[in-house]
């Protein structure tokens, strides 16, 4: 290969790799000294991209000049360093020791209010930030063009790592933002004020993020797209780095440029695939990443159902409800019931992750990729063998326990944030397949077609059939969760140690447990197909994940029936304020925070206390 | 008689809905050694918790230097010039010697000489040695005098120092009897919880026995020795 062409691949890895970086850095030094993984980190990158955008152009009509540009870049870095202040104080300080799930969908709650607060300030289109002045020619290496801009991106990734290390190293603020992140409450009992180093902990975070984010306005426009993509990255290189290691994060982020310059040599289409199977081998490695270490976990995650007597007369209850559901049809019109039906699969879909995160304290933030999976399994049988429902289903069921049974056995050697971002990264790799391997599944297009066979075809029947295979599955769920299995899974979340001490296989358990909810959340895809005739890769993204997990929240962590009722609050939220508003992400990214802090039990939780205080 | 420098009384703490302590009751003199002695699990180590406010459920009165320390955070406790080392020392295992004395540095009250790094090598002098070693090369012995060091660097005026001799070799332990002997000298306070009968017996004036979480006895160490009765009972000693 022509070795010119090479180098200009390397240069180009390593400028996004130190752009990379500057961003992971602070995503990393956050983590490590609040414990708290901040899904908000890429939104704060947004904000550097568009502050600085719309910010050095004025500037520059001031004053046009290298030294205006740089000022301006930094300016915007400080102002969303601000806006990370901000959020410390009116979030993150108070979700400091709740569990770690609650933190994940609390920062994003942070995301979704600042997708919708973006567009109504910068407006709807990208903004395409100026050239850096001085930087315009591009320098020639070996015969070829190189944009002079990136070599300076190249270069500010090891400054970047040069000043935090002196800021960490030689700061009486570095020597105890260090300490924290090892013991919190003994800094505290050194006379220290937490409040203030984690305030100034998160300005640290989100000047970087925001600096990352300034840095890019020469190569790309800002658009709104850039949170989520980000993020992803960031995530995988504080990950593979080893979560809150500074230097750890600068090698990850070195080897991440590589493999997207070169990956693109070897899969043109599915560079973020190989990112994340670089993830999932090192994790499988070294479940902390290169320099990350076991003691640095995230906050407690032992929240779930706890044993309680069972409801008097709840066979009857029971009967009643199937009752309802069964006589619903007669009662509805076909625009209900296709609402119903959509409630039934949702609530399905919470039920299974129910099992994982409130029963095994297993919480994955990738549950998607099973609800996708089923429903591509599906959506591809009949598409491609012509397959009947009756086959399809049950497909579908069977690739998404594969896809659990894969993903699973990754995955149970891990624990806390690490085992989050590993689910998050097996569905990030499943979307990215689903969009980008178009001659099979269609690209962004999807598979369209998928119809129920014709005696379940018809808003009725086929309500009917989701409503039975729920039923039966979610009874068969709270079988398992009554046996003696689902007391392992507990006791395992309870106390990992203490549960293999007494001999309990906590490994097998949760990888049978994943496995069994990932076939709930796969027929759970595969009635969602059906019913809409069509997949599309949203129902593998980041989006469906927290909708489960919402539901969850919503209806109540701690209780076996709160997602049921979950799912069935946020679905008839969705479709009451969605036609209202525009600003549909801020109202639910608010409800989201307002729960973590407000009502952390949910729906069902906080009645069921209600009447147990009463009696 | 002065007024005390720490006064505790009716301190409760709760882990979950079980209660480990009742409604304690004691006083520490300026510049006196009172060990806090007691059965493994009695409730030394939760009633030194309580008083820096790190146990979530506990109430408590306490007065340090006159000020209450009922609702004070962790922080400004450990400012009010109240030191605390705790039992599994929690050295920062990732900083130097420096770097962790450098965290639990604090200024000195006006009219006293500070602790200094320099002066506090003189007090223990294996720390001298190895100013750039991380912690988590240190033994168990030298991470409590790391431990202790670090906490006289904020210049308190009583420390909280919990089961000290615990793991540690025998010729350390009479390196921490004569630290403590230093610090008293310097006019620390200290409150001391022990299990090692012979070492609190060997440095304390004063003595608080807890059985399950009640005081059972307090007063003069010299009159504890005296009462073999109690002590069998209470102690094994």
């Amino acid at each position: 290969m022509d070795p010119a062409f090479l180098a200009v691949q390397a240069l180009s890895g390593l400028s996004s790799a130190s752009s990379l970086f500057i961003t992971a850095c602070g995503l990393t030094i956050v983590f490590g000294v609040t414990r708290i993984v901040n899904f908000a980190h890429g939104s704060l990158y947004m904000i550097g991209a568009y502050t600085a955008a719309t910010l050095v152009p004025r500037l520059l009509e001031l004053s046009f000049g290298p030294v205006t540009f740089w000022a301006g870049i930094l300016a915007s870095a400080v102002i969303v360093g601000l806006i990370g202040v901000i959020i410390e104080v009116l979030l993150l300080r108070r979700i400091y020791g709740a569990p770690e799930l609650f933190q994940l969908l609390a920062t994003f709650g942070v995301v979704l209010v600042v997708q919708d607060l973006v567009v109504q300030v910068f407006g709807p289109q990208d903004i395409l930030g100026p050239r850096a002045p001085g930087l315009r020619a591009p320098v020639e290496i070996l015969g070829r063009r190189f944009p002079s801009y990136e070599l300076v991106l190249i270069a500010a990734g090891p400054i970047v790592l040069g000043l935090v290390w002196l800021l960490l190293r030689k700061t009486r603020f570095g020597v105890l933002v260090r300490a924290a992140t090892q013991d919190r409450d003994m800094v505290a009992s050194l006379g220290v004020n937490q409040a203030l180093l984690f305030t100034g902990t998160l300005f640290l975070g989100a000047f970087l993020a925001g600096l990352g984010g300034a840095l890019q306005i020469p190569r790309v426009s800002a658009n709104t797209g850039m949170d989520l993509s980000i993020i992803a990255e960031a995530f995988v290189v504080t990950v593979v780095g080893g979560m809150g290691s500074v230097p750890g994060a600068f090698l990850a982020a070195l080897i991440i440029g590589q493999l997207q310059a070169f990956g693109i040599l070897i899969f043109p289409k599915s560079t973020l695939v190989v990112v994340f199977l670089l993830m999932a081998v090192v994790l499988a490695i070294r479940p902390h990443g290169f320099f990350g270490r076991a003691e640095i976990v995230g906050g407690t995650h032992a929240v779930g159902i706890s044993s309680r007597a069972p409801l008097p007369g709840r066979q009857l209850i029971l009967l009643v409800v199937i009752a309802v559901l069964a006589a619903f049809p007669l009662l509805a019109d076909a625009y209900l019931l296709k609402v119903a039906t959509e409630i039934l699969i949702f609530a399905l879909f919470a039920f299974s992750l129910q099992l994982l995160i409130g029963v095994g304290g297993v919480v994955s933030f990738g549950h998607a990729a099973f609800f996708g999976l089923g429903a591509y399994g599906a959506a591809l049988a009949v598409k491609w063998y012509g397959v009947s429902m009756e086959a399809a289903l049950p497909l579908g069921l069977a690739l998404a326990a594969l896809g659990a049974c894969l993903v699973g056995a990754f995955v149970v050697r891990l624990s806390g944030i690490y085992l989050a971002m590993m689910t998050l990264a097996a569905a990030q790799i499943l979307y990215a397949v689903a969009f980008q391997w178009v001659d099979v599944t269609g690209g962004d297009n999807g598979i369209v077609g998928v119809w129920p066979s014709s005696w379940a075809s018809g808003p009725a029947p086929y309500y009917l059939l989701t409503a039975a295979l729920t039923v039966v599955t979610v009874l068969l769920l709270k079988r398992i969760i009554d046996a003696p299995f689902g007391y392992a899974l507990r006791a395992a979340r309870d106390s990992e140690s203490r549960a293999e001490a007494i001999g309990l296989k906590v490994r097998q358990h949760r990888w049978m447990a994943f496995m069994i909810a990932g076939a709930a959340a796969g027929l759970a895809g595969g009635l969602y197909a059906f019913s809409r005739g069509s997949v599309d890769p949203s129902l593998l993204g980041i989006s469906t994940s927290v909708d489960a997990l919402t539901m969850l929240l919503l209806g109540g962590i701690q209780t076996v029936m709160g997602p049921l009722v979950g799912a069935a609050a946020l679905h008839a939220l969705r479709d009451w304020i969605m036609p209202l508003t525009s600003l549909w992400r801020l109202l639910l990214g608010l409800s989201i925070i307002a729960m973590v802090l407000i009502f952390p039990r949910g729906l069902v939780g906080t009645v069921r206390d209600w009447w147990e205080a009463r009696a | 008689m002065n007024a005390p420098l720490l006064e505790v009384w009716n301190l409760c703490a709760f882990y979950g809905r079980a209660q480990v302590l009742f409604d304690l009751t004691f006083r520490l003199q300026a510049g006196e050694v009172m060990a806090l002695v007691g059965r493994n699990g009695a409730g030394k180590t939760t009633t030194l918790k309580a008083i820096m406010g790190l146990v979530s459920a506990s109430a408590k009165q306490a007065t340090f230097k006159g000020h209450s320390l009922a609702r004070l955070p962790t922080y400004k406790i450990a400012r009010l010039g109240l030191g605390y080392v705790p039992e599994d020392r929690r050295i920062f295992t990732d900083l130097t010697v420096e770097e962790n004395l450098v965290t639990g540095r604090r200024p000195a009250p006006a009219g006293r000489s500070p602790w200094t790094p320099e002066r506090l090598f003189r007090l223990f002098p294996n720390l001298a040695e190895m100013r750039g070693r991380r912690g988590n090369q240190m033994s168990g012995g030298e991470q409590q005098m790391l431990a202790i060091a670090r906490t006289l660097m904020g210049n308190p005026d009583a420390i909280l120092l919990d089961e000290p001799s615990e793991g540690i070799a025998p010729v350390i332990v009479q390196m921490m009897a004569e630290a403590i002997r230093a610090m008293k000298a310097e006019g620390v306070a200290v409150l001391l919880s022990e299990q090692n009968w012979a070492f609190a017996a060997g440095i304390s004036d004063q003595a608080c026995v807890i059985e399950r979480g009640e005081i059972r006895f307090q007063g003069s160490m010299a009159e504890l020795m005296a009462n073999e009765a109690l002590r069998a009972d209470a102690l094994g000693v």
